[in-house]
């Protein structure tokens, strides 16, 4: 057996998804390699050499990988992937762009979004937005599998010592161009990789009372989040969701405030180690799901919060 | 210009989902099914297309038991123009829903083909991406704009932290997200009209595709409830706690 872990990165830095990722290929087993794809991938490959249990980080680095297209890397990844028995990546929208592709390549099912390897051709991944789980079988000859980014801790970002090796095949489709990207700048930690979020529902009633969770995501060192009603509502925008249909989170501790707790906000939050609500209705669902809830008004709560912090 | 749209029949959204007591799968007796969400926003889009007056055709594509009929009437009370039923009985999985696509496209020759990002049961989010590699035209995948011009699509693409804008040459494969549009809601009139439109039936044999599937489920399970935890009596109550007994702040 041997696993091929896809990193995800952005030509800087290793996405702590991608050790997410190595530690579900330690559970199954075998020889692990790392392939970087991409441009200018000097601290990347470094990065993934320094991940205990990699025996090998194989680097494709070349102008054409830049903005990993699809087009252009899933040749590469599928021609890499020769000889492995499974290809792992992680489940966010780049391993969700190429890595089915990939599968459908070499005419194999692909596994989606696991959150447990029950063996080596057996895993558990969320089904109807995280209602129910399902045990999966795969019966094909080679594995490939996105890992989801809270499925396990990541694996130590040092302490190993892999080989690096440079792969030289230059594929490009000409068919797809990239324009343009626009990330949002923040100096709080990216949702998916913060150790503690505060939320902000419907409740906060608009977009400017968010700068109310600002003060106490300063002092906690916090990510600040959304749910679907206050996005949909337009206080926030989009890539601040947490829920089935935004970021999938499991920090240390997750405050929710003025969040009801529909169903597919849950999906998103609900492993969390400690989840905290604050919520002037007694009955919302979040406090079902909370280790410590407040029935107050947030507008009153969190100034003080804030202060005792 | 012709714009292919798959779609899938799907528990309807607003059902809450029940496993099976043996855990042999989800409870769909009796269950309300539709258009899968996400497949909507597809099909609105292509319609928009045609309205604008860049696509000429809108074809409704379903793969899957007889009782798909009735979500293609759906599309074509929305705005598409006929439909194609791929019939099978078999477990429709991904890989084999993008082979006999890509089947169909090799007779359709559609210039555009424009998938929901995800099917709200099964949450795999791989089709389109695995009919774009099959066919080898380039994808766009969880739209939020698109623009076709000049034998291109530019699309705005929701990714992880923001957005990015790619061109992709026609013939070219979509994926939609949440944010595309928002669907319209068939009227009367339009039902009437749909059961008139043609849909024809074929099979995954006649199109010479195996869909059967490779992955197999072994159970399927609720998931683990989470217990609730206290009510504290006030802010000071809670910081106290966090800080002593959770130990998750300083």
């Amino acid at each position: 057996m041997s696993v091929l872990v896809v990193a995800e990165h952005d030509n800087l830095e290793l996405k702590p998804a991608t050790r997410v990722a190595l530690s579900a290929a330690a559970l199954i087993g075998g020889d692990i390699d790392v392939l970087v794809v991409g441009s200018g991938l000097a601290d990347v490959s470094a990065q993934a050499a320094a991940v205990p249990g990699v025996s090998k980080v194989i680097v494709a680095d070349n102008a054409v990988y830049e903005h990993q297209l699809p087009e252009n890397i899933t040749p590469l990844v599928v021609e890499a992937g020769q000889g492995y028995s499974h290809i792992l990546a992680a489940h966010t929208t780049n391993g969700k762009n190429y890595l089915p592709q990939v599968a459908a390549l070499m005419g194999v099912a692909m596994i989606s979004d696991i959150i447990a390897v029950d063996s080596a051709d057996t895993f558990k991944r969320p089904i109807y937005a995280g209602n129910a789980i399902a045990t999966v079988k795969s019966n094909d000859t080679i594995k490939v599998v996105s890992v989801r980014g809270t499925a396990y801790d990541a694996a130590p970002a040092a302490g190993g010592s892999a080989s690096i090796e440079a792969l030289g095949s230059a594929h490009s489709a000409g068919n797809s161009q990239f324009i343009g990207q626009e990330i949002a700048k923040s100096e709080r930690p990216e949702l998916t990789a913060a150790g503690t979020i505060i939320s902000g529902g419907r409740g906060m009633q608009s977009g400017d009372n968010f700068v109310l969770l600002e003060g106490i995501a300063d002092k906690l060192g916090a990510a600040i989040g959304a749910s679907r009603a206050a996005v949909d509502a337009g206080f926030v925008p989009n890539d601040m969701q947490v829920g089935q249909t935004g970021k999938i989170v499991a920090p240390d501790l997750y405050v929710a405030v003025g969040i009801s707790g529909a169903i597919q906000h849950l999906a998103g939050m609900k492993d969390s180690k400690v989840i905290v609500a604050i919520n002037k209705d007694e009955d919302a669902p979040i406090f079902q799901v909370a280790d410590y809830g407040l029935v107050a008004d947030l507008f009153k709560a969190l100034p003080e919060l804030e202060a005792s912090l | 210009m012709k714009v292919l749209v798959p779609v899938k029949r799907v528990v309807d959204y607003n059902v809450k989902v029940r496993v099976k007591p043996d855990n042999s799968g989800i409870d769909l007796a009796n269950v309300k099914m539709s258009v899968n969400p996400f497949c909507e926003i597809a099909i609105e889009e292509a319609v928009r297309l045609r309205e604008a007056g860049v696509a000429t055709e809108v074809v409704a594509v379903a793969v899957g038991v007889t009782a798909c009929q009735e979500q293609l009437r759906t599309c074509l009370a929305l705005g598409a123009d006929r439909a194609v039923l791929i019939e099978t009985e078999a477990d429709i999985q991904p890989l084999g829903v993008a082979r006999a696509m890509a089947a169909l496209q090799a007779q359709e020759n559609a210039d555009i083909v424009i998938f929901g990002k995800q099917s709200i049961d099964g949450d795999n989010s791989q089709t389109g991406q695995m009919f774009a590699a099959l066919t080898g035209m380039p994808q766009a995948t969880f739209a939020s704009e698109v623009k076709v011009e000049d034998g291109k699509a530019r699309v705005i693409r929701e990714i992880d932290g923001g957005l990015q804008t790619v061109d992709v040459d026609l013939p070219c494969v979509i994926t939609t997200d949440l944010r595309l549009n928002e669907p319209r809601y068939a009227s009367l009139p339009n039902i009437m009209k749909a059961k008139k439109k043609p849909l024809d039936i074929t099979t995954p044999d006649t199109l010479g595709v195996d869909v059967n599937p490779t992955v197999e489920t072994l159970k399927v399970e609720a998931p683990s409830e989470r217990q609730a935890g206290i009510k504290v009596g006030d802010v000071e109550e809670l910081v106290d706690k966090l800080r002593n007994e959770a130990k998750v702040i300083s």
